[in-house]
């Protein structure tokens, strides 16, 4: 019988064109079990919420190596509230300074931040354990 | 629950959401839901689309969507990928393509995986598209693999069946599985800007001719998807077929074969779930499957024991 799945939207918002990170996110959190929707390049922080409203994932997670993840993090962590997706967490990664991180997370907009040092072990293992 | 319900009959992108996830996690309250919108389902004309990995399902369906919507027309979709055998994951990358109608308000997108239906279409898509019609949509369209068992499953869900193909480059369309030949309604050469088209469009064709006396005769539609070209054509080919379903009352008599497969299938289920809840509780299984296993019993005679120590098939009236 099925049982419950973690679902996770994977998007890349912002101009940048480059998804190779996004896409071996995708496949890590694939082999960890979870089922990914992965939508693409050049996204619109309205078109990420409304994905991951009509796809209902507990999980977004944004790859943003544009530099602008100060505007689209809060402005989508906004529109998810607006939603009422408040329970959806929303993860970060990408070439993000250690001092922005902390206030991502400080001001309640990302749950956690990663950055290209860090393990696809420990992305997997940080969403997994918040749905244990 | 009943709220949820409520609020999907009243058009309510998220309670549509989470009302698909419910069926997808087979959630115990399924039936209640599934119980509670059927009166409000049977409008949607569903279409299923299916074809090879790669073949181009995705960007055909994005330019449908298109010229489909054009008409006003308020749409669903499903786009089934297959889970990992390896992982129990799943990457869904459907919606790469549809990005375009990501806000449009009248257009739905679900991805789906396979999970445990072994590449079939599962039972979770079935009511997936349940929840749609009921929605309000009037249109559905189901995306999947044609691997295995999902093209043959597909044809007993869609109104309208189409096979995607690409102009192969040696031996082709002999090549074809038996099966794919049989179900679809409309086969679609998409990719046509490919050398090879016009031969695997005549091979189709020729395959198509050697029947006779067939009710309905698929057309064969050469497309370029990323152009948008000989979109218009699959679109005016769904309309003539459901034309031709609905004059010929062929319709009706899917319709009314899906319904008695449904209702077999759902007594069958809760005969199996009950049964076994009620066996489990009686019978340590593992004990018995042992003494199978050493030969101090046999598997029928210990299927007759089971069965006679549930009351299951003895309440009369
Ligand atoms: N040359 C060519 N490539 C196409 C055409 N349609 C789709 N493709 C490409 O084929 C690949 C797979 O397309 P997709 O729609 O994802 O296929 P699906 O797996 O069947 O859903 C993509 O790289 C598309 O850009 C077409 O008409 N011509
Ligand atoms: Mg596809």
């Amino acid at each position: 019988m099925n049982r419950r799945k973690i679902r996770v939207l994977v998007a890349k918002p912002g101009l940048d064109g480059h998804d190779r990170g996004a896409r071996v996110v995708a496949r890590a959190l694939r082999d960890a079990g979870m089922e990914v929707i992965y939508s693409g390049l050049h996204q619109t922080p309205e078109q990420v919420v409304e994905t991951a409203l009509q796809e209902d994932v507990e999980v977004v997670g944004l790859s943003i190596l544009s530099g602008a993840h100060m505007t689209l993090v809060p402005k989508i962590k906004r529109l998810l509230v607006e939603n009422s997706m408040n329970d959806v967490l929303l993860v970060v990664g990408g070439i993000i300074p250690e001092e922005d991180a902390a206030a991502l997370i400080a001001g309640g907009f990302a749950g956690q931040v990663f950055t290209p040092g860090d393990s696809l072990e420990k992305i997997c293992n940080y969403i997994s354990s918040n749905f244990e | 629950m009943q709220q949820l319900v409520e609020e999907l009959l009243k058009g309510n992108r998220r309670a549509a959401a989470r009302l698909i996830t419910l069926v997808e996690n087979d959630d115990r309250r399924k039936f209640e839901l599934l119980q509670a919108i059927y009166p409000h389902t049977g409008h949607a004309y569903v279409v299923g689309i299916t074809g090879a990995p790669g073949a181009g399902k995705s960007s055909l369906v994005d330019r449908l969507l298109q010229v489909i919507r054009a008409e006003g027309l308020s749409i669903g979709v499903i786009a089934v990928d297959p889970t990992s055998p390896f992982s129990d994951g799943a990457i869904l990358g459907d919606r790469i393509r549809m990005q375009d109608h990501a806000l449009d308000r009248e257009i739905f997108i679900r991805s789906m995986a396979t999970r445990g239906s072994l590449g079939g279409l599962s039972r979770a898509t079935k009511e997936a598209i349940q929840v749609l019609d009921a929605f309000g949509k009037d249109l559905v369209l189901v995306e999947t693999v044609g691997v295995g068992q999902s093209e043959v499953d597909i044809v007993k869900t869609a109104d309208t069946t189409i096979v995607v193909l690409t102009p192969a480059g040696g031996d082709s369309v002999q090549t074809l599985k038996a099966g794919i030949m049989e179900i679809a309604d409309l086969f679609v050469v998409n990719k046509a800007d490919l050398p090879g088209v016009d031969r695997t469009v005549t091979e189709i064709n020729m395959m198509l001719d050697m029947k006779n006396d067939v009710p309905w005769r698929p057309a064969v539609i050469p497309t370029v998807s990323i152009r948008g070209e000989g979109i218009e054509k699959i679109w005016s080919s769904i309309k003539e077929h459901r034309h031709h379903l609905e004059t010929s009352g062929r319709l009706a008599e899917a319709r009314l074969r899906r319904v008695k497969r449904e209702l077999t299938e759902q007594v069958e289920y809760l005969v199996k779930s009950r049964f076994w809840e009620e066996v489990k509780e009686k019978f340590f299984l593992g004990e018995i499957f042992e003494k199978i296993a050493r030969r101090e019993k046999d598997p029928y005679s210990s299927a007759c024991e089971l069965l006679d120590s549930t009351n299951f098939f003895e309440r009369k009236s």
